[in-house]
């Protein structure tokens, strides 16, 4: 039976502020879910903490909702002891750019194959609206006394340069192209990270969505705003690596692309490279049955509650006698 | 049979072979039948400082270290100047000829501390800093010195291997002392070239060369020495099997066996070397032909990864654990307390050293049991299991994971650099009895017929569980307070309900876990006088214990092993029929002794305690009992043997 995105649905209230972008990521995950008919029980979302860690009780499927930071290391135990897990990590900008981010980068360094969105806000939501690592330095947003001290990071220039081998940027209003950008991510082999712009109307008001939209500067032509978001796609940019040769100019390509900001912001797939092993090839590699028999599927014990597993080799090496 | 008890040490600096010398000599006494304890001792560095292993040989099991060393390998001065004082009149040093002259005062890895306490010992005895005349003095109180030219025998190695430069086996002193040794204690040498053999069996280049100085060595001693030394080692009829192992890889085998399936860890001494053992056997086989299993250990980038990782491994149904030291738990902690909210079976094997901070980060400690029993904000239950010896760190790593199953929570594996750091030789470890118990598990068919809740209110408190991905069975998981489906809820009435069912298992595992999994007594049930303590001064205590009986005394042993929850009404029955109660730890304030009286109104009368980073030996702690029975004793009692 085709599912339709509503059955991903809980009936547990939505209890972000209205007109959060949160919103938008929420349907657009739903649907992204639908559309590629995967079953409820074999998806996991695991979130942080933040406004963007209550996700998982939104959406039926399974949920686990972390702690501060750490979304991406509970999701790689779940995925690494279960690989036919659909895995999906969620987490704020503060959580996976300042107190996670440890963690970011050296995710990168083992290209699990799960999807890591980051809901990009500009601030600590659920703190009351401190600034975020990825706010620009000198704004200052509405719940803070001073502008922001500290530069920005590039959250896409840092999973490129971490390993990330699916680096892609969405608008959390633009729900279809979201949608889109979150069914390639999920589909893609290796570690996909998504930047998903989300407007904080409540704390942001900076980046908010009239500003996304250009409504600050009117085409005297047309008469209408000029966006500020344009997508990758529409000016012929291609982030796939073909082969292993033109990695580091894709890479250096994406990087310059990440660095648009301001009058012109991309959004869309910045890099893309299935040519790099993922970590699950690795463990194969060594373990070579993984895949059909992973740590989650192992029988450990006999009916009667004896272990199964042989010790055989290890004492072969203790034995004196 | 004649007793046999020899106390061989051997010291060098880091990075001289010092362990593969001890290895080598305890598998050689091994395979000949003797029972063997051996405890390493090194510097938190990797190449110069100085280590050393000491060694007990014995006709029967040994579980401490005593004070005494009846032969000293020194591979150095400074090794001679470290223990110069542990060694028995009738017991000898081997040490290199061509170092005799060397001013002891000027060896630069002595630290400056250590040098002026040296210096006052020297001028007190109207000794110069020469070696030789150190080694006069020892001479003196009946030890022998043999005086061994180290370069002549590397020398005649390398000639008899076709070696043109010294350089290229300077590597060889240690076997040369074995060799030595094994020598100078008739040993039989077919055995401990069996052990060279098997210690080096993945470096086939290298096994002839120790070969030819093993050999070399060993009829050099015969040959000079011969009748020079009363000690001799015996090999003994052996009809049994058995192992010689460390803590460290009787955690690795135990976490196997009782079905460890991921690893995690962030390198820290003394884990690490655990981890890295499983990882060298992730390839397992199982009892049932055709079937594989393998073992995925994974290095993070840090503690806070290591413990959700193995979380995020358990939700999935895995038996998942990970292994640190006090640092290392210290991340951990955020994690343990999710852990605990979301009753997840995750197990953590915790080695003590000596702590605040770094502290002695090579060295002993129990310093961390009240951290372990408290850590982690707000209320959950846990398990806290404090393993005695290295055969109980076998079995503790399977139970640990059945206690995890079974109740759902964290379980907390205390063993501390003692045990992680020590041989010994054991028969084949029974395995018949072990059961691997998982708890309450529904799979897909038992989830057709109702809407299931992970944490649905339960008469015990443990909810029925189901692993992530199984159909049928959706659920949330969140550290923050939630309901029976795992959302997140602050209803004042579920608050109270939820932290009810949590708590709750503790009463379980109070009920259902028998006594005997909890303590263990040692000695006579209506023995006057009691000793309490847990983990690794377990060897020393009951050495101590038989000795002291023997003699007369009335003294029996408590052993704690399940710490938290702590079975206190079982111990006061113990603690109060006893006219004395005597703590024994090896950290400053009795932390035992202190949740013993929390938890019972017993206090602790006596307290013997020893925090200076080296293991309680049997011989120390004998010396400190003896006076608390006979009336002689202060309340507190603080010993600091070992260098
Ligand atoms: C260890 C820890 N420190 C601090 C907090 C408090 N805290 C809760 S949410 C949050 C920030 C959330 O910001 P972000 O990750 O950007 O998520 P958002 O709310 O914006 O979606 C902080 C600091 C916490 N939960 N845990
Ligand atoms: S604070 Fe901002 S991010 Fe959080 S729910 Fe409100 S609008 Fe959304
Ligand atoms: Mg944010």
């Amino acid at each position: 039976m085709a599912l339709n995105w509503v059955d991903y649905k809980t009936d547990v209230f939505v209890d972000w502020c209205p007109g959060c972008g949160n919103f938008g990521i929420l349907v657009a995950l739903q649907m992204a879910l639908a559309e590629l008919g995967l079953e409820p029980h074999r998806v996991v979302l695991v979130s942080g903490i933040g406004c963007s860690g209550k996700v998982p009780h939104f959406v039926k499927v399974y949920g686990v909702h972390t702690l501060h930071g750490r979304t991406l290391p509970f999701a790689q135990g779940i995925k690494i002891a279960n690989p036919d897990l659909e895995v999906i990590a969620i987490g704020g900008d503060g959580d996976g750019l300042g107190i996670g981010v440890g963690h970011l980068v050296n995710a990168g360094r083992r290209n699990l194959d799960i999807t890591y969105l980051i809901h990009d806000n500009g601030v600590y939501g659920l703190t009351k609206g401190q600034v975020s690592p990825t706010l620009q330095r000198g704004l200052k947003v509405k719940a803070v006394p001073k502008p922001n001290i500290n530069d920005a990071i590039n959250p896409i220039i840092l999973a490129i340069a971490s390993g990330y081998t699916f680096v892609a940027r969405a608008y959390a209003y633009d729900t279809s192209h979201l949608k889109e950008i979150i069914k390639q991510a999920i589909k893609h082999k290796g570690l996909a990270l998504v930047d998903i712009l989300q407007p904080c109307p409540t704390y942001n008001d900076i980046n908010t969505k009239e500003w996304y939209s250009g409504e600050d500067r009117i085409d005297p032509k047309t008469g209408k705003p000029i966006p500020r978001l344009y997508k990758l796609e529409e000016v012929g940019y291609d982030p796939i690596v073909h082969n292993i040769d033109e990695e580091l100019k894709k890479k250096i390509g994406a990087i310059e692309k990440a660095k648009e900001w301001g009058d012109r912001i991309p959004i869309g797939i910045f890099y893309k490279n299935e040519l790099v092993p993922t970590f699950q090839e690795r463990i194969i590699k060594r373990i070579p049955f993984y895949l059909n028999n992973p740590p989650a599927k192992q029988r450990i014990n006999d009916k009667e509650d004896h272990p199964l597993t042989s010790i055989d080799d290890f004492l072969k090496e203790l034995r004196i006698t | 049979m004649a007793e046999v008890d020899f106390n061989w040490m051997a010291g060098g600096p880091q990075g001289s072979g010092v362990d593969t010398a001890a290895n080598i000599f305890g598998r050689a006494c091994g395979y000949g039948g003797l029972y063997v304890y051996g405890r390493r001792e090194y510097h938190s560095n990797i190449k110069g400082l100085h280590s050393y292993f000491h060694l007990r040989v014995s006709n029967h099991e040994v579980s401490a270290n005593l004070n005494d060393v009846d032969l000293l390998a020194a591979f150095d001065a400074e090794t001679v100047v470290r223990h110069i004082e542990e060694v028995v009149p009738g017991g000898g040093i081997i040490v290199d000829k061509d170092q005799l002259e060397i001013k002891t005062l000027t060896i630069q890895t002595l630290p400056p501390e250590f040098k002026s306490m040296f210096k006052n010992y020297l001028e007190s005895k109207g000794l110069s800093d020469r070696l030789s005349d150190l080694l006069k003095d020892a001479e003196e109180k009946g030890i022998h010195i043999f005086q061994i030219p180290y370069m002549e025998l590397l020398r005649q190695i390398a000639s008899k291997l076709g070696i043109d430069k010294l350089s290229k086996i300077m590597r060889m002193i240690n076997v040369l002392t074995v060799g030595i040794s094994f020598g100078l204690v008739d040993y039989d040498v077919e055995l401990v070239e069996k052990a060279v053999r098997t210690f080096f069996q993945e470096k086939p280049k290298i096994i002839e060369m120790n070969v030819v100085a093993l050999k070399i060595a060993y009829d050099y001693a015969k040959k000079s020495f011969s009748n020079d030394f009363k000690h001799n080692l015996q090999k003994l009829p052996v009809k049994e099997e058995r192992i010689f192992l460390s803590g460290n890889q009787a955690v690795a085998v135990g976490k196997v066996l009782g079905g460890c399936r991921i690893q995690t860890y962030y390198p820290i001494t003394p884990a690490a070397d655990e981890s890295e053992y499983i990882e060298a056997h992730e390839v397992l086989k199982t009892e049932i032909p055709g079937m594989d299993a393998g073992v995925i250990v994974i290095q993070t980038e840090d503690e806070i990864a290591a413990i959700n990782m193995a979380s995020g491994a358990a939700l999935t149904g895995t038996r998942a654990a990970t292994s640190t030291s006090g640092p290392g738990f210290s991340l951990m902690v955020e994690g343990l307390s999710w852990a605990g909210n979301n009753e997840v079976p995750v197990v953590i094997t915790y080695y003590q050293r000596g702590a605040p901070s770094t502290g002695l980060p090579t060295r002993h400690g129990q310093d961390d049991l009240r951290f372990a029993i408290h850590a982690g904000h707000g209320e959950f239950p846990r398990i806290v299991l404090a393993s005695g010896d290295i055969k109980e760190c076998f079995y503790d790593a399977i139970t640990a994971f059945n206690y995890a199953e079974r109740f759902q929570l964290p379980v907390i594996h205390l063993i501390d650099k003692a045990l992680a750091n020590s041989s010994q030789t054991f028969p084949l470890f029974e395995t018949k009895e072990i059961k691997i118990q998982r708890g309450n598990i529904l799979d897909e068919d038992k989830l057709k017929y109702f809407e299931y809740r992970r944490f649905s209110f339960t008469e015990s408190g443990v909810s029925p569980r189901v692993f992530l991905g199984t159909k049928g069975g959706i659920h949330w998981y969140t550290g923050d307070e939630h309901n029976e489906f795992g959302h997140i809820s602050e209803e004042s009435f579920n608050r109270t309900k939820m932290m009810e069912k949590r708590m709750k298992k503790l009463e379980a595992v109070e009920i259902e876990v028998p006594i005997s999994e909890k303590i263990n007594f040692f000695g006579d049930k209506n023995a006057k006088n009691i000793i309490v303590s847990w983990g690794s001064p377990k060897g020393a205590i009951i050495e101590s214990l038989y000795k002291l009986t023997k003699e007369g005394f009335s003294l029996s042993f408590l052993q704690v092993r399940m710490i938290h929850p702590l079975p206190s009404k079982h111990i006061a029955e113990f603690l109060q029929r006893a006219e004395k109660v005597i703590d024994v730890e090896m950290n400053y304030s009795g932390q035992l002794g202190g949740i013993i009286r929390e938890k019972t109104g017993i206090p602790m009368d006596f307290q013997i305690l020893k925090y200076n980073g080296r293991p309680m030996t049997t011989t120390e702690v004998y010396n400190a009992l003896k006076p608390v029975l006979l009336n002689q004793a202060p309340k507190r009692q603080v010993l600091t043997f070992g260098s």
